[in-house]
């Protein structure tokens, strides 16, 4: 336990402090320039001084990461069981999915910015558009993944077909539904942010993805190492959560959450 | 033995509809395989019918077809003398046994042996009493709050088995259920299941293709034949119940098992060539004096009671 501990923790902990350090200590060393590579205390500085601007961003930011990601997932699941209805279903209507993940969002933003008057729903549709279709990929799958014994076991004993979802095809999806939350969280963040590259928000709505373009242009760099750093932690703490979420379901039962005895 | 019972007597008195009446059954898979070429057979209240045969004989897809899994192509299926529908009601109740466990890793013991009386909607208070009853039976009372992962694989086909027997079946159907076992462990459940049919009178239908299991286990023996799967010739076992361990050692026992060697061999060698549904009827290594148990047309001899009275002559 503590040798686990030891290892989840302080080991890349430990990694991130030398890196650091590191860096610190070549950018004073070799003087570069703060408009190139700003050290990691200026960037840390930087993140205090403009605390109000960039927890704003980061505010606007997260909603509508979290405004697409449950779009995602409400709207991927719903699909999912849609398709699991017939093949039929699923023939017809799963290569308008893919061609929805193939397009990029970066081609059909400007088009759903032109539609859509508001600017934070169009940034959570696009976004939502990028994080979907892991979802919905994943979900089918797993709703398709049910034991061919049991499911003889189900029909033998005559159950319904609401008994037959509730009880063995969403238990056995879980597992696949999850792994799609994982990667369409992380799709959330960075569809909301890519959005706004090409949307811009500007004034108030600002995001983060909009004050790294304006420290861009401004050669404000540890403005910018500070926002990137600020999108970077909220990627991190997404995939924590969904890694936790996932556990919490199926840690007493899916291999994929047992911890292997050494 | 301790109570020198004949299996025979305690069927003798069985009347009424056979369990399961199989006539003229045949599978033929949709890639023009034929699994099963016309089937006939015949399971009386409390037989333990044991399908004994080499992979690819089609023992499993006519197990199937006997519990509804699988549709025959061809002939006609019998439950109690009714049709498919009335199957499931009172006294016409048919339980399946996989050959490994499938259980829901989702759940524990408790709720993966619940599942079929929550499927039925028995109230959770009389569902959990018979769950509870079921557990011990297979000597599993205590691991009802364990997840199927937790336990071996002997536990979780035990699991298996008390999930079959909770809603107190009247036909057992298993097939090759401890096949993936190691062999001590196959022993004990064998002998768990047997005293279990002893006391609990239900009928079963066994697929094997362990010589030993078969003669362990059963009052009556179908030898099946590959290419197409067939019956090839009936058995009974007519050594007393209750068995014990002890019957594995004795020379009934190995006379049986080499009947049934010698038969299998025969049904392998024999091949396809033979048409003819009687052809194995009177060959050698039929059993003297029996009345027609391996008599190949399968049907007529298991209808008739008379065939359960026949010793083989190895055994004497």
């Amino acid at each position: 336990m503590k040798r686990d501990w030891l290892g989840k923790v302080v080991a890349p902990a430990a990694v991130g402090v030398v890196v650091l350090a590191l860096w610190q200590w070549l950018v004073t060393a070799l003087e570069v320039p703060v408009y190139l590579v700003p050290s990691p205390l200026l960037v840390a500085q930087t993140l205090v001084d403009d605390r109000v601007l960039l927890l704003g961003s980061l505010w606007v930011t997260l909603k509508v990461t979290f405004a697409a990601f449950v779009i995602a997932v409400l709207g991927g699941t719903a699909m999912a069981f849609v398709f699991v209805q017939s093949r039929w279903v699923e023939r017809s209507l799963f290569p308008y999915a893919v061609l929805l993940q193939v397009t990029p969002i970066v081609a059909i933003a400007p088009l759903i910015i032109i539609w859509v008057d508001n600017a934070g729903v169009a940034l959570t549709l696009c976004a939502a558009i990028v994080a979907i279709f892991p979802v919905i990929s994943n979900t089918t799958l797993g709703l398709r993944s049910v034991s061919p014994g049991l499911a003889d076991l189900f029909r033998m004993n005559k159950a319904t077909r609401w008994q037959t979802l509730a009880r063995l095809r969403i238990p056995s999806a879980l597992p696949y539904f999850f792994g799609g939350l994982r990667i369409s969280s992380g799709l959330s963040l960075i569809g909301a942010v890519v959005a706004e590259f090409v949307a811009g928000t500007g004034g108030t709505g600002a995001g983060l993805a909009y004050q790294i373009l304006v420290s861009g242009f401004q050669l404000n760099v540890p403005r910018l190492f500070a926002a990137l750093f600020l999108i970077t932690l909220t990627g991190v703490v997404l995939f924590v959560l969904m890694v936790w979420l996932s556990r919490l379901a199926l840690g007493d039962w899916h291999e994929s959450e047992l911890t292997i005895e050494p | 033995m301790a109570v020198d019972t004949p299996a025979t007597d305690a069927l003798q008195g069985a009347v009424g509809p056979a369990v399961v009446d199989v006539r003229g059954v045949e599978k033929r898979f949709a890639n023009g395989t034929q699994a099963l070429a016309p089937v006939d057979l015949a399971v009386r209240p409390g037989e333990f019918v044991t399908l004994l045969g080499p992979s690819g004989c089609g023992k499993s897809t006519l197990l199937r077809a006997i519990a509804g899994l699988t549709q025959p192509s061809a002939g006609a299926l019998r439950w109690w003398g009714g049709d498919a529908g009335h199957v499931g009601e009172p006294g016409r109740k048919l339980v399946f046994v996989f050959q490994d466990a499938t259980l829901m890793p989702w759940t524990r013991v408790r709720a993966n042996v619940r599942l079929p009386l929550d499927l039925a909607g028995v109230p959770r208070d009389e569902a959990d009493a018979r769950v509870d009853a079921s557990l011990a039976l297979v000597g599993l009372a205590k691991f009802d709050r364990h997840y199927p992962r937790e336990l071996s694989g002997g536990m979780q086909m035990r699991t298996s088995i008390a999930r079959a027997l909770v809603t107190e079946p009247d036909l057992l159907l298993l097939d090759e259920p401890f096949g993936a076992l190691d062999e001590i462990t196959r022993n004990k459940l064998d002998a768990d299941l047997l005293e279990l049919w002893w006391r609990k009178r239900f009928t079963v239908m066994f697929v094997t293709h362990s010589i030993y299991e078969a003669v362990f286990l059963s009052t009556r023996v179908v030898v099946m034949s590959a290419r197409p799967g067939r019956v090839f010739r009936e058995i009974v076992i007519d050594a007393p119940h209750p068995r014990t361990e002890a019957f594995r050692v004795t020379q009934e026992f190995a006379a049986y098992a080499k009947l049934l060697s010698e038969c299998l061999m025969e049904a392998s060698t024999e091949g396809a060539p033979s048409r003819n549904a009687g052809a194995p009827n009177g060959t050698a290594g039929a059993p003297q004096g029996n009345d027609g148990a391996p008599d190949g047309t399968a049907g007529a001899s298991s209808r008739g009671v008379a065939a359960m009275a026949g010793k083989p002559g190895a055994s004497a």
